[in-house]
């Protein structure tokens, strides 16, 4: 029952809850029908259709006193045949496509029960038509004919509902109301049962419908514009439109409204309709025309007019024309009210504009469109292609025809290949859902069944890394020109940049940059891009940590590309993959340089990450680039240049090393590759960071630890890190601590989080569940920690961990640095912030809340392990702190 | 109280119903139909399993449908016909 108050008799309402009841139960029923059942329907109702196509017409235009019968007789056609053709080998039942997107099927649901109202231009052939689509896709229909045309539409339900019934259709599929009367639709229109109101008519009941609530294709009015532009084939062109605004008396409302021509060939056009048997009108009879056949208060035709021959429109205003007239032209100056003729006339009455320009032509066929045409037809013919470019550009139309008739193009599959309908989707333009022609996938709910698909990965790393000691040699074997070496002060009183100079051959020019030992700067970095203009430099050997090759790499961006933005290159992202900026490619850049990146610490693998992190003073912040354009061409892993490092930067950098590597092995986008890497960099760095902190000089430590490092980053420069990193940044550059030193103090507490249940899961279509627990599990197997069960092995990993961190002698606590409770607590908002800021953490298992960003400082600035902050007192100081 | 039972028979299916519409007078609390062979369900079942569902409400007869495969079931949803029914598997 429908809520809203009517005014209907109890009997009338009891009469449509009956229709209503019956088109339900027979979509329930249909709703079961194979493709090849339907099939077998709609193919015996199109032959029902055409057969009874003349007998229709003839009806519709006794009754309705609008339109040709033989043109009627040929709508039926186009509405059975035409249509067939296009709908006889779509699938409409079950799996109806299959992508183009990868893992995805559109599945057919019908809609059931169809309210539809039918106009009174085009009746039989709507009826016609909309049988054959609601049959096709398993759909039941009332419909609600237009009162001057219901006889004819009854008997094309009924001809339909027969045909379908004797094939095998439900009992009920179709039915009509037996009277017309605006509160029966207005009742059937808010009806629960109605799953959809297609109205093809006026803009008075398409109104209503869309004002019902209910999902609606309603589709109106138009008004087109043609352009007739000089390079058009005339002749064609004048046919064409006659033969458009012709048919059926002009009641097609995509036909043609007033022709724009141009000045060149306006009287040549003019002449031509003349001919053809056209009657061109003077101003007084324009005059005439303008003041009867439209309403000038409302723009709206005068319905004597619709759809009656040209003879009798004259006749009838008292213009003398000849017997065999079949247009009556009339000149325009203008469009609007003033020009009552630029509207919509649905009978042979066309309205011609003499265009001085394609400019003005252009701007005229603007005005027309919006004169009640919005989103509807437009017509242009033209062979230059710029000029139907540019036409398409400018109009608001659902259907731009070019070079054919306007009412039959747009009906389709006629002159063009576009979708056969008798109902024109106008576009939001035309207040409509749809600017399509509306066909039976408008009649369908379109279910999408989306299976799991795995996003595409890569694995990239340099194209050539040497490792082990003396590698560095290696470099002879590339040619070069002109070299630049980046590196810093220390390393080359250590005499690294000799070394590296040796091993460079004899006929390359080789200079110098010293840059800071510090993350570069934008100056420092346009300082080196300078240098390697003025030397027109070929290659560049970076020759230090993180910052060295860091900067190298940005250089060489900018040598290469001096146009690339840096501020838009750092722009935020989630996945490197799907990035939103682009980075200059290799056939865009200027100069072209080898960058050859020599570690000489062993943590950041700078030498083959992605990554490049600068400051730029003046703007006050960090700019962070990645992309794998900045991978270095060459990695030189030579422990030769780490035997000399200090004890507090092998275990700084060192644990960095280990943060990578457990990061990237339980990263969401971590897979088979970087597992690999990962694992090797955990058991490597486990098993030689404590050696090569105690025994500096041991060679076979400090060359596993190189390469343990090089391997880390090759994991997580595919895989990316975690929450450990998101949090060692934001503490690190708040109290000034190192970044290995920062990661160290979160670690076991990182663990402890990441193996438990998560608050809240990250998305991670290429994983099967959570498995964060499972594969520090894993590690801790391959470092041989034993535990019987997968919590047994996570808790002997934390210790482990924790082992490891007490032997390289790192703080275990915030608290040990000396920074005060007090001074923590003010700080944590802004941690909290930043680290939840940080994108690092966007590939963490577990979507980190900020409430569990404050617990996992929390559990670092006490030292213990997040799975052991679990006494009373300290569960109330964490809650505090979170509410704080 | 053992309720009474009643097999459909999937190819007459609105006759197998208006038997067991005339058979609800005999029913003391509640009527199965088995529905387990019925793979489709035309126009005249549903018409029936409507006039069922009324008649057996009147007489405070519980009408149980066992066995409905989910096609079926869909079509009674659609005809909105399972709030007037119980269903056992």
């Amino acid at each position: 029952m429908t809520e809203n108050v009517s005014t209907l008799t109890e009997e009338r309402i009891a009469y449509l809850e009956g229709l209503v009841h019956q088109a339900r139960t027979a979509a329930a029923v249909f709703s079961q029908y194979s493709q090849e059942e339907v099939d077998r329907i709609v193919k015996a109702m199109v032959l029902a259709g055409l057969e009874q196509a003349q007998y229709l017409a003839r009806l519709a235009v006794e009754e309705t006193k609008i339109g040709l019968m033989e043109d009627k007789a040929l709508k039926n056609m186009v509405a059975t045949e035409f249509v067939y053709n296009y709908v006889k080998d779509k699938r409409t039942v079950g799996v109806i496509r299959e992508g183009p997107e990868r893992g995805v099927v559109e599945m057919a649901e019908p809609i059931g029960v169809l309210f539809s109202l039918l106009p009174i231009t085009n009746p039989t052939s709507t009826v016609l038509f909309k049988c054959i689509m609601a049959i096709k896709t398993r759909n039941a229909v009332i419909f609600s004919p237009h009162p001057s045309a219901w006889r004819c539409c009854f008997e094309a339900v009924k001809i339909m509902y027969e045909t379908a019934v004797k094939h095998g259709a439900p009992e009920g599929v179709f039915s009509c109301l037996e009277s017309h009367d605006l509160e029966d639709n207005k009742y059937l229109m808010q009806h629960k049962d109605i799953g959809l109101i297609d109205a093809t008519g006026g803009p008075g009941m398409v109104k209503a419908a869309y004002s019902s609530g209910k999902p609606a294709l309603g589709v109106g009015p138009g008004n087109t514009p043609v352009y007739l532009e000089k390079s058009a084939d005339l002749d064609m062109a004048v046919v064409d439109i006659i033969t458009s605004k012709t048919f059926d008396n002009g009641t097609i409302c995509a036909s043609e409204q007033t022709v724009v021509i141009d000045d060149e060939i306006y009287d040549t056009v003019l002449k031509k309709f003349a001919d053809l048997g056209s009657h061109i009108c003077n101003e007084k009879e324009t005059e005439l025309l303008s003041r009867t056949v439209i309403d000038r208060q409302t723009g709206y035709m005068q319905p004597m007019a619709v759809g009656q021959k040209a003879t009798t429109i004259a006749r009838f205003v008292g213009i003398k024309v000849p017997p065999k007239t079949k247009l009556l032209i009339t000149p325009i100056k203008g469009v609007g009210r003033e020009f009552p003729l630029s509207f919509e006339k649905l009978f042979p009455v066309l309205s011609v504009y003499r265009a001085k320009s394609m400019d003005e032509a252009l701007k005229v066929c603007v005005d027309v469109n919006h004169a009640g045409g919005l989103g509807h037809t437009a017509v242009v013919f033209s062979n230059n292609e710029e000029v139907i470019e540019k036409f398409g550009d400018v109009i608001n139309a659902g259907r731009v025809i070019v070079n054919s008739p306007g009412s039959i193009g747009a009906l389709g599959g006629v002159y063009n290949d576009m979708v056969p309908t008798f109902s024109f989707g106008c576009g939001t333009g035309g207040g409509n859902s749809t600017m399509d022609n509306v066909n039976v996938y408008h009649y369908l709910n379109i279910k999408r069944v989306a299976r799991r698909a795995q996003a595409h990965m890569w694995f990239r790393v340099p194209n050539q890394i040497y490792f082990n000691m003396h590698a560095v040699e290696n470099l002879r074997n590339f040619q070069s020109r002109s070299t630049l070496i980046i590196t810093n002060a220390p390393l080359e009183q250590l005499g690294h940049v000799e070394t590296v100079k040796r091993s460079i051959p004899p006929e390359t020019q080789i200079r110098v940059e010293i840059i800071p030992d510090a993350e570069p700067d934008i100056k420092i970095v346009k300082q080196g891009v300078e240098a390697l203009e003025f030397y027109k430099a070929d290659q560049i050997i970076a020759l230090g940590g993180g910052s060295v090759i860091d900067a190298a790499k940005i250089m060489k961006l900018m040598y290469e590309s001096p146009e690339a933005d840096l501020e838009e290159l750092a722009a935020p992202f989630l996945d490197i993959r799907k990035r939103v900026v682009r980075y200059p490619d290799e056939n865009e850049r200027v100069n072209r340089t080898r960058l050859i990146a020599i570690s000489t610490t062993s943590g950041t693998g700078s030498e083959v990450t992605p990554f490049a992190v600068m400051t730029d003073k003046a703007l006050g912040h960090k700019v962070t680039l990645a992309d794998y354009t900045l991978t270095p061409d060459v990695a030189i892993v030579d422990p030769q240049f780490v035997m000399s490092m200090p004890r507090g930067l092998t275990v700084d950098t060192g644990i960095d090393c280990l943060t990578h590597a457990l990061e990237a092995g339980v990263s969401i986008y971590g897979s088979p590759y970087t597992d690999s890497n990962a694992m090797q960099a955990v058991r490597m760095t486990f098993k030689y960071l404590p050696i090569a902190c105690e025994n500096p000089r041991d060679e076979e430590a400090r060359t596993m630890m190189h390469n343990a490092a090089c391997i880390a980053a090759i994991a997580f420069s595919n895989a990316s890190v975690g929450v450990n990193h998101a949090l060692a940044h934001a503490f690190g550059a708040r109290f000034g601590v190192p970044h290995g030193r920062a990661n160290a103090l979160m670690l076991p507490h990182v663990i402890a989080y990441n193996a438990s249940v998560p608050t809240k899961f990250m998305p991670s279509p290429n994983q099967r569940g959570y498995v964060a627990h499972k594969k520090y599990a894993m590690m801790a197997d391959l470092l041989g920690l034993g535990g019987g069960t997968v919590e047994e092995k996570v808790k002997n990993l934390i210790l482990a961990t924790e082992q490891l961190l007490d032997q390289v002698g790192v703080p275990r606590s915030i608290a040990e640095l000396g920074i005060s409770k007090e001074e923590f607590e003010m700080a944590m908002p802004d941690l909290a912030k930043i680290a939840f800021d940080d994108p690092s953490w966007k590939t963490n298992p577990r979507m980190p809340l900020v409430k569990e960003i404050v617990e996992l400082f929390w559990s670092a600035y006490h030292g213990r392990g997040l799975a052991e902050v679990k006494t009373e007192s300290q569960k109330e100081e964490v809650q505090k702190m979170v509410t704080v | 109280m053992i309720a009474d039972w009643l097999k459909i028979d999937g190819e007459r299916v609105a006759q197998r119903l208006q038997e067991a519409q005339a058979k609800l007078d005999s029913v003391e609390g509640e009527l199965v139909l088995d529905f387990s062979t019925v793979r489709r369900v035309e126009t005249s079942a549903l018409r029936a399993q409507d006039q069922l569902a009324g008649a057996a409400d009147e007489k405070s007869v519980k009408v149980a449908l066992r066995g409905v495969n989910v096609d079926v079931y869909k079509v009674l949803k659609l005809a909105k016909l399972t709030s007037r029914f119980s269903f056992l598997t």
